[in-house]
């Protein structure tokens, strides 16, 4: 072993210390000092000392957690019925498990509020009808309710993922053995595919309890995301609860993952054998059908509810105390064309960047870890793997902080006015994503095919320039797919670290349409359009995916 | 296409896994343009010595040399020494042509020179009309050839085949080890091929050497290692053999006195070379050694001839395999058939005679 990896492993490890490491460092370092420098748990004090504060943080936890129950209680039917039974809804479930995450949550909040809002189209009907109306969209229930819509998928697509990995001979031996209905399924099914539900439940109580763009564009402030922006904003960044808050979402963050994996460890449950059949379906008996196509329907209408409420209100004149828009335009368009066509651009370099960032990492972490004997090389994965317990928000609190009235070498520009560090943000809050990815690609090559060339003249560049990363570019690709999308869309660093009309990107020129009631036109019009890029990036990344699965096999395997 | 023949020494090789010792203190040598074959079970270390004259391990203590020199530390991209895969090793996302032209295009070689020489590689395997597919269009013989092309075609100096038939189907496998055979005559290319399959060894190489458990066991030909095994583990791999535990209590001019624990006394010629001492041993003989009659059969004196039982019998054809309880221990016993021949039953009283010249004492 040369000094290549060393020095790879030295670049890797100084990028993730400077925009990962030290940024988060500093922000709860400050959360346990006073101005002057001294150790103090005053802060913390005077954090619980006030009631607005403890309110937030009782709601924060509240809604992330009635958010884990009500997707749980939307997914866990929705995955049995996939799992179970020969379900001609089956393609239903799966595009129900991808529409809600192509658009952002803050956007789609607005468009629900249309529908389902005090004075939107269904409560208008239903006052209409009945004469009542369901407040399903006011403060906290508002917020668990958009919230629950948007991260159902995550419990959805992993518990899919356990419950297929159930090797049947699981269930035929328990029915074998006198088990059978509900026992066979709260005795073995269900604590077999215990360990892809909680992934799911603990990545969505993160995903709550860190949102800032939901509440915010709800107008709910009394959570803890939402008051750390405001306070960071209004009294500034040496405002010491700021940091407060910070260090109590990454702490809860920490937690809920901690306690994910902790239940999961030695649990691999993926009984499935080389060969082996998956869970005995059957046909679902009439009544049966009735009840799966209803349920299916019911949520895929509610599911569907915020992109056609976005895509009519992009093309509504005026829309107000009206089911439907009273006449359509397209001026909306127009106007984001002619006033935010800088937005869409940035978007595009940034997430562009981002994303090639991303898989530059991730192939080197992942050629460290799998190709090199380099000592501790493991850490680099978890190293790069704490971003996913760090809320957008407080990573931009740390840029701030630690480059605060810092200039640019040689001018005299702040760093923190400057578009590169909104692009390092997203770079490293996706790295994670593009990493696993990585990862996963690099494993599926088997090592004899770099021996091959290694023995056939090629050296260690050579050979992971012709055989490596050629045969990890579906992996790489649908990594790169999978940053670029995720940041398109991503408000809650954005929204701290965007200093200047000319940088904002498309995700910070929707909030900021949307504050006014003449831009919500133009803000759903410019929602549409993130919508496209993001389904079209996530069609793509799934073609790539399926592509690249067969080839990258040895050919005889 | 030009090849020279080069030899290949091990001397005093030993490689360990953190405490796990993989090859312990061995001693090779392999002759210019020789067919080798390292054969022993899975586990024996021959995978691993055949990794590390590639250049893939690192060996601890001793020398490797090719030709005489020490290429200890070479990395693999230097060593030029060629090596097929098991699983082939084949780029999937390169044509049939490109991966045969690979190595030539990594040592820098002219355009001209690669056209030649890759259509060349691939006439000497048959596959010139194939030279445009991807190699998961082709069957799993004609991938082999891929790799053997791409292999011989940067002309190294070793060829490396890591249990190269063991992917193929049988009938493929008789016609792919004929042409492997076919091709290093041919090339007069020194190989060394890797294999658990003591048939594949003795059918294609020109020598080969036993492992077990990291130590060399013995090196030699075919014949010699079926018909003088060094010890109890070549005798049981390489073919089939009977092993009686025992004593040898007497050893004179006449011949040699066996005392096997739980059967009885056998005699053996007096052997030629060194005398073996009394003490304890094993007696090896193969099954068609052993001549199997009823028990009233007449019995001459060029045998030892001892009384059992049949547990069990099997009818392979050419010949029939019988199972027989002799004492405390079970001997097989081969006996060559012919139509009318009728086979012993379970349970009947037989009498075997072992051919005394047959018999091979193992001291360790």
């Amino acid at each position: 072993m040369g000094w290549g990896p060393w020095l790879l492993a030295g670049v890797v490890l100084a990028f993730l210390g400077l925009f990962l490491l030290v940024p988060v460092g500093l922000v709860i370092y400050t959360a346990f000092v006073t101005e002057t420098g001294a150790p103090t748990l005053g802060h913390f004090a005077n954090f619980f000392g006030q009631a607005l504060l403890l309110e937030s943080f009782w709601n924060s936890l509240y809604v992330a957690l009635a958010s884990v129950f009500f997707a749980s209680l939307i997914a866990i039917p929705l995955a049995y019925l996939t799992v179970r039974f020969e379900f001609r809804g089956a393609l239903l479930i799966q595009t129900l498990g991808v529409l809600p995450l192509i658009m952002p949550p803050f956007v789609g909040a607005v468009a629900l509020q249309l529908i389902f809002g005090r004075s939107g189209s269904v409560n208008l009907l239903l006052n209409d009808w009945f004469g009542f109306t369901v407040p399903i969209m006011d403060g906290l229930v508002g917020v668990t309710f958009v919230e629950s819509i948007h991260y159902f998928p995550f419990i959805l697509l992993n518990l899919v993922a356990a419950m297929r990995n159930i090797d049947g001979a699981m269930e035929e031996s328990a029915m074998n053995l006198g088990a059978k209905g509900w026992r066979l399924f709260w005795r073995v099914i269900f604590p077999l595919s215990l360990p892809g539900y909680l992934a799911g439940a603990a990545l969505v109580f993160v995903k709550v309890f860190d949102d800032l763009g939901t509440p915010l564009v709800m107008g709910v402030t009394n959570m803890l995301a939402p008051q750390a922006y405001l306070r960071i904003t209004s009294v500034g960044i040496e405002d010491p609860l700021g940091y407060v808050i910070s260090v109590i979402m990454i702490v809860f963050s920490l937690l809920a993952l901690w306690m994910a994996a902790r239940m999961m460890k030695g649990k691999d449950y993926s009984t499935l054998q080389k060969g082996g059949n998956s869970l005995q379906r059957r046909q679902l008996r009439g009544w049966e059908s009735v009840l799966a196509y209803g349920w299916v329907v019911f949520v895929l209408l509610v599911t569907l509810a915020p992109h056609i409420g976005i895509l009519l209100m992009s093309f509504a004149r005026v829309w107000s105390f009206s089911v439907l828009p009273d006449s359509y335009t397209l001026a909306h368009y127009a106007t984001v064309f002619t006033d935010a066509r800088l937005m869409i651009y940035n978007t595009l370099k940034y997430c562009l960047l981002a994303a090639g960032l991303d898989v530059l990492l991730g192939t080197a972490i992942a050629y460290l870890i799998y190709r090199t004997q380099l000592p501790a090389r493991q850490w680099l994965d978890y190293l790069a793997s704490i971003a996913l317990a760090i809320p957008g928000l407080v990573l931009a609190i740390g840029y701030l902080r630690m480059f605060k009235g810092v200039n640019l070498p040689f001018t005299d520009t702040p760093v923190v006015t400057t578009w590169v560090l909104i692009m390092i943000a997203y770079a490293v809050r996706r790295l994670p994503y593009a990493l696993r990815s990585c990862m996963a690609a690099l494993q599926q090559v088997h090592i004899s095919l770099e021996e091959a060339a290694n023995s056939l003249g090629a050296g260690q560049i050579g050979t992971a320039r012709r055989i490596m990363v050629p045969l990890m570019m579906g992996g790489i690709l649908a990594g790169f797919v999978t940053s670029f999308i995720t940041a398109a869309v991503e408000l809650s660093a954005t929204i701290l670290l965007t200093s200047s009309q000319s940088q904002a990107p498309m995700s910070y020129g929707i909030y900021l349409f949307m504050q006014s009631i003449a831009g919500r036109g133009p803000g759903a019009a410019l929602g549409v359009i993130a919508v496209a890029v993001v389904a079209l990036g996530t069609y793509l990344s799934h073609r790539v995916i399926e592509r690249s699965r067969e080839p990258v096999r040895v050919a005889t395997a | 296409m030009h090849l020279n023949k080069v030899s290949l020494e091990a001397r005093g090789i030993s490689l360990a896994y953190g405490s796990t010792e993989v090859l312990k203190n061995l001693d090779l040598k392999i002759e210019p343009g020789e067919f080798f074959a390292l054969l022993g079970p899975s586990g024996s270390g021959k995978s691993t010595l055949l990794r590390l004259i590639a250049g893939f391990n690192q060996h601890q203590k001793g020398e490797l040399l090719i030709d005489g020199k020490d290429i200890t530390g070479t990395p693999p991209h230097l060593r030029n020494v060629g090596m097929v895969f098991q699983n082939y090793a084949l780029w999937p996302h390169m044509s049939v042509w490109d991966n045969v032209a690979f190595g030539l295009v990594e040592r820098r070689e002219a355009r001209d020179a690669i056209k030649r020489k890759v259509g060349e590689a691939l006439a000497l395997v048959g596959l010139q009309q194939f030279a445009q597919r991807r190699p998961s269009q082709l069957s799993g013989g004609q991938q082999q050839r891929v790799a053997l092309a791409r292999t011989i075609v940067i002309e190294p100096k070793l060829l490396l085949l890591d249990e190269p038939l063991s992917n193929l189907d049988k009938n493929l496998r008789v016609q792919m080890r004929d042409e492997l055979k076919n091709l290093q005559r041919t090339l007069g290319l020194t190989t060394i091929f890797v294999t658990h399959d003591q048939e594949e060894a003795m059918t294609t190489a020109d020598r080969m050497a036993v492992l077990d458990k990291g130590v060399l066991q013995q090196v030699g030909k075919a014949v010699e290692l079926f018909d003088f095994p060094a010890n109890r583990f070549v005798a049981g791999f390489v073919g089939t053999a009977n092993l009686l535990e025992g004593q040898v209590r007497q050893v004179s001019a006449g011949g040699v006195d066996f005392d096997a624990t739980g059967v009885g006394r056998l005699v053996l010629p007096a052997a030629a070379g060194q005398a073996p001492q009394a003490g304890p041993a094993t007696l090896a003989f193969r099954p068609h050694s052993v001549d199997i009659r009823p028990r009233d059969a007449h019995v001459d004196a060029l045998r030892n001839w001892l009384d059992g039982h049949v547990v069990s019998s099997e009818f392979l054809g050419e010949t029939s395999r019988y199972r027989v309880k002799v004492g405390e221990a079970l001997i097989v016993a081969n006996q060559r058939h012919y139509a009318g021949r009728s086979l012993f039953q379970p349970g009947e009283e037989v009498r075997l005679g072992i051919e005394s010249s047959q018999l091979r004492l193992l001291v360790q």
